[in-house]
This record gives C-alpha cells, sequence and structure tokens, in this order.
C-alpha cells in the first residue's frame, strides 16, 4: 500500500488505494494526535499555512498535526495580515512562502486557487478549501470518521443534508463515497440541490443517489445523517430562508429508535439541536478530532523526513 | 426559348461558388454553425474574400455548411478552436485550384489558452498569471472541464465565447 501524490487539491485525483493508505495511517498516529504517544517524524520540517479566509477547525488541526509530528509552522490567517492588502498576487505570495516552508496548505475564497498554487510552487500543496470547490481533507477525515465508526466504509447508506449546492464538503465527499460503493440520498430544498457537475461525475461512475427535499423520507434507511449548514445569504428572502432552515433542523427526538449516527462538518448554527450532541447519536465532535490523525498522515505521505 | 405565349423566355441566372485558386476550405461543418466558425478566424475582415454556404445537403451528414476562404492557410490552433464547435470539420488547404493538404479537425485532450472560465470564482478570472486549461471530458456534444475549479462548460457556453 502506498501513497501516489505529490498534492491534495480535489479528491479526485485521489485513487482508493490513497485513500485507504491515508486511513491506514491515521489509525497508526491516533495515540500521537492525543498526545499519548511521542513523534519527531516532522523535526526540522515547516508547514507554510496560507489563509485567505477565516477558519477556525482546519487551520488549528493543521497546526496541531504538524506540531504534534515535531515541526514547526508559519504563515497567516486571514487575508488582511499578509501582502495581499499591498496588492501582491496569489501567486507571489505564494513563491515567496514555498521558499521559506516544506509544504503548503493554502485556503482562498476562489475556486482553482489551490491547484493553482501547485502549478507554481515545487513544494507539496494541500488545499484546505478553495471557494465553493474542494476540501479533500475534511472528505479524507469524514472518512475516517466512518470508518472508526462502523469498521467499514463500503455498503454505508449516507444522506448528505442541506445546502449541497454551496457547500464544498459534500461535494468532495459524495464523490468519494461513490468510490466506496456506498448508497447515497441528497436531502435538500430545490434551489439547494447538488451541482449539475457532481452529478455528471456521479452518473459517469455509475452511482446512483436518490433526491428529495424530505429528511423523514431517508430517517428510517440511513447510517449516516451528514449535516451541512444553509447560510442565510444564500436566499435573497428572509421568510424564505427561514421556512428552509426549519424544515432541515435535527433534534433528539426525531432520532429516538434510529440505528444511525449524526455527522457535521462545522461549525454548527442551528441546524442541529444542542440535545444531539451528548446522545450516542452526535459523533461531530469526534469527526472534528479525526482531523488531526487524518492530517498528520498525509503531511507523513506528503513531506519527506530527515534520514 | 419561345414560350406559348409567345414571349422569350430569359434562362434563369446560376449563380455558381467559383473554386478558390488559393485558401482553404473548410467542409462538413456542423450545420448552421459556421458563422461561429467565422468568428473564431476572426472574420469577416475587409481584405478577405470569404464564401460561406449553409444548410448544404450531405450524405454523410445530412445538412452541412461550407467554409470558403480566399488566400489564407489555417494555423494548427485555429483548428483546434474549429473542433470545439465543429468536431466534423474537415480542412482542405489549396493551391493553384488543387487541394495540396486535407485533414480532420482533432479536438484535443486539452484545451489552452483559447476560452474563459465562465464561473466567476475561478481563480483564472482573478488578476493572477495563469493560463485557462480545459480537459475535455466528452466530445460529442463537447463538455471541458476546467483544470482550476473543476466547473464544466457545456456546448451553449463554449459557443457563447465565439
Amino acid at each position: 500500500m502506498s501513497f501516489s501524490l505529490k498534492n491534495v487539491i480535489s479528491i479526485k485525483d485521489f485513487s482508493k488505494e490513497d485513500i485507504n493508505f491515508i486511513l491506514k495511517q491515521a489509525k497508526e498516529l491516533e495515540p500521537i494526535a492525543r498526545s499519548q504517544e511521542m513523534c519527531q517524524t516532522m523535526a526540522g520540517k515547516i508547514l507554510g499555512m496560507m489563509f485567505y479566509e477565516p477558519s477556525t477547525r482546519t487551520r488549528l488541526s493543521f497546526e496541531t498535526s504538524m506540531k504534534r509530528l515535531g515541526g514547526g509552522v508559519i504563515g497567516f490567517a486571514e487575508a488582511g495580515a499578509s501582502s495581499v492588502t499591498k496588492g501582491e498576487t496569489l501567486s507571489d505570495t505564494a513563491r515567496m512562502v514555498s521558499e521559506y516552508a516544506d509544504a503548503l496548505v493554502v485556503r482562498h475564497n476562489l475556486e482553482g486557487a489551490a491547484r493553482f498554487v501547485s502549478d507554481v510552487v515545487d513544494v507539496p500543496v494541500i488545499n484546505a478549501g478553495d471557494g465553493a470547490g474542494q476540501h479533500p481533507t475534511q472528505t479524507l477525515l469524514d472518512l475516517y470518521t466512518m470508518q472508526r465508526v462502523f469498521g467499514k466504509i463500503k455498503g454505508l447508506n449516507v444522506a448528505l443534508i442541506g445546502d449541497l449546492k454551496y457547500g464544498r464538503t459534500v461535494h468532495s465527499l459524495s464523490y468519494a463515497l461513490g468510490m466506496f460503493g456506498v448508497k447515497m440520498s441528497f436531502v435538500s430544498p430545490p434551489e439547494l440541490r447538488m451541482p449539475r457537475e457532481i452529478m455528471h461525475d456521479l452518473r459517469h461512475n455509475n452511482v446512483v443517489a436518490q433526491e428529495t427535499d424530505s429528511i423523514q423520507e431517508v430517517l428510517d434507511d440511513v447510517d449516516v445523517l451528514y449535516i451541512t449548514r444553509i447560510q442565510k445569504e444564500r436566499f435573497p428572502d428572509i421568510e424564505e430562508y427561514l421556512r428552509i432552515k426549519g424544515a432541515y433542523r435535527i433534534n433528539a427526538t426525531m432520532l429516538q429508535g434510529k440505528d444511525l449516527i449524526v455527522m457535521h462538518p462545522l461549525p454548527r448554527v442551528d441546524e442541529i439541536s444542542p440535545d444531539v450532541d451528548d446522545t450516542p447519536y452526535g459523533k461531530y465532535f469526534e469527526q472534528a478530532f479525526y482531523g488531526v490523525p487524518v492530517r498528520m498522515a498525509l503531511l507523513n505521505a506528503l513531506i519527506k523526513p530527515f534520514e | 426559348m419561345i414560350s406559348s405565349m409567345g414571349h422569350i423566355m430569359k434562362k434563369p441566372k446560376e449563380l455558381k461558388v467559383k473554386p478558390i485558386k488559393n485558401g482553404t476550405v473548410i467542409d462538413h461543418i456542423t450545420a448552421n454553425k459556421s458563422l461561429n466558425v467565422l468568428n473564431i478566424l476572426g472574420l469577416p475582415s475587409e481584405k478577405i474574400k470569404v464564401t460561406v454556404a449553409m444548410n448544404m445537403q450531405s450524405s454523410h451528414m445530412g445538412s452541412k455548411d461550407i467554409v470558403k476562404i480566399e488566400n489564407r492557410e489555417l494555423e494548427s490552433s485555429e483548428v483546434d478552436q474549429i473542433a470545439l464547435i465543429a468536431p466534423k470539420a474537415t480542412i482542405n488547404i489549396v493551391r493553384d485550384y488543387e487541394i495540396v493538404g486535407k485533414g480532420k479537425v482533432h479536438l484535443l485532450n486539452e484545451v489552452k489558452g483559447l476560452l474563459d472560465c465562465p464561473n466567476p470564482n475561478c481563480i483564472t478570472n482573478a488578476l493572477e498569471p495563469v493560463v485557462n486549461r480545459f480537459y475535455v471530458i466528452e466530445k460529442e456534444p463537447v463538455i471541458l472541464r476546467c483544470h482550476y475549479c473543476e466547473r464544466i462548460m457545456e456546448e451553449e457556453e463554449i459557443e457563447s465565447q465565439f
């Protein structure tokens, strides 16, 4: 088993073997992620963090991952703190940071930004989210969560719920789940359905996904409810937003007696009621933790350690 | 000729398209797409003589368009572009009334530097030093995918750029 990629830009670049490699490595790295063991594979190495958009979980878990592996971190956490305010291009900033760091992590508001950076620098690049595009490391940690909870991914029945149009995590995730033979349901209001390119890819890979606008329709059949946030700014009409938001809200009562887990990429606003948090259904905080061993596995796979 | 009414009938004038002496004949263009082909080639222009025939009968295609351009031989980058909207087009290079070169247009697997990504949020539409790149993911009808933002572009959006 090996890892074939030089950059982590889009889940489409991954083979199933690449994904399985990362999931297996992540499992082995869990004791280090939990601070039960020490590791120095990245000692003397530096990770360059270029975050043009705010992020809490992704940025902190990358920093944690690099530091748990004994490496260092440099970079900026918002565009205002970089030379972009002076008019510097992404290309120039990336070239400059790549001279200081052994790998780059890029989050940007424009789609394709990380791919572009990987074209202009010589060090490995990891996409930490590009506009409404891809967020491959989130997908890997989502897959890892399913693997850890169920002991498998193949054969699961997963419902992706909420904003499927703009939610980048569900785009990458649906593609990956298709590779693993997962049965999927897409639950969203009609105006926030999966984009045509995602449906095109799924059809191309012979993946059949059911589309519906009702959560009730899928509750009895699924193993995983993957909830995403419906954002106010997507709706011109506030009344419409409030109506739709209410229809896609999960609480503990509606889950009673069901055999499923609830996942969420976070941050959550009110699409999952806090009364789900401490039930066996709520797995989203555990999911957030798994971002650390998964990103550690990626860093180990991309950055060559000192002999 | 004398008609039954005793009038002399004029022979109807036939407008013939003459063969060209030097230049390019683009045949087998998808019917009604010849004006898009002209756009790709930066035509019409004042100095170049062009003949356009639309919806001509074709044994292979049912109907087709033909474009004849005098005194101009097409470059390969122009031929690639034609393939995007008329994948069956054939190119004949004419010198001194003789066809000296004949070829089909080929849609390559990658289209570089020709089209803009229609996604306004794509990095290629920002002020970055980047050349547009698309992968041809389907050939008939043509569907392209942006190398950067991964959005797909269908025929209508492709044609609107020419």
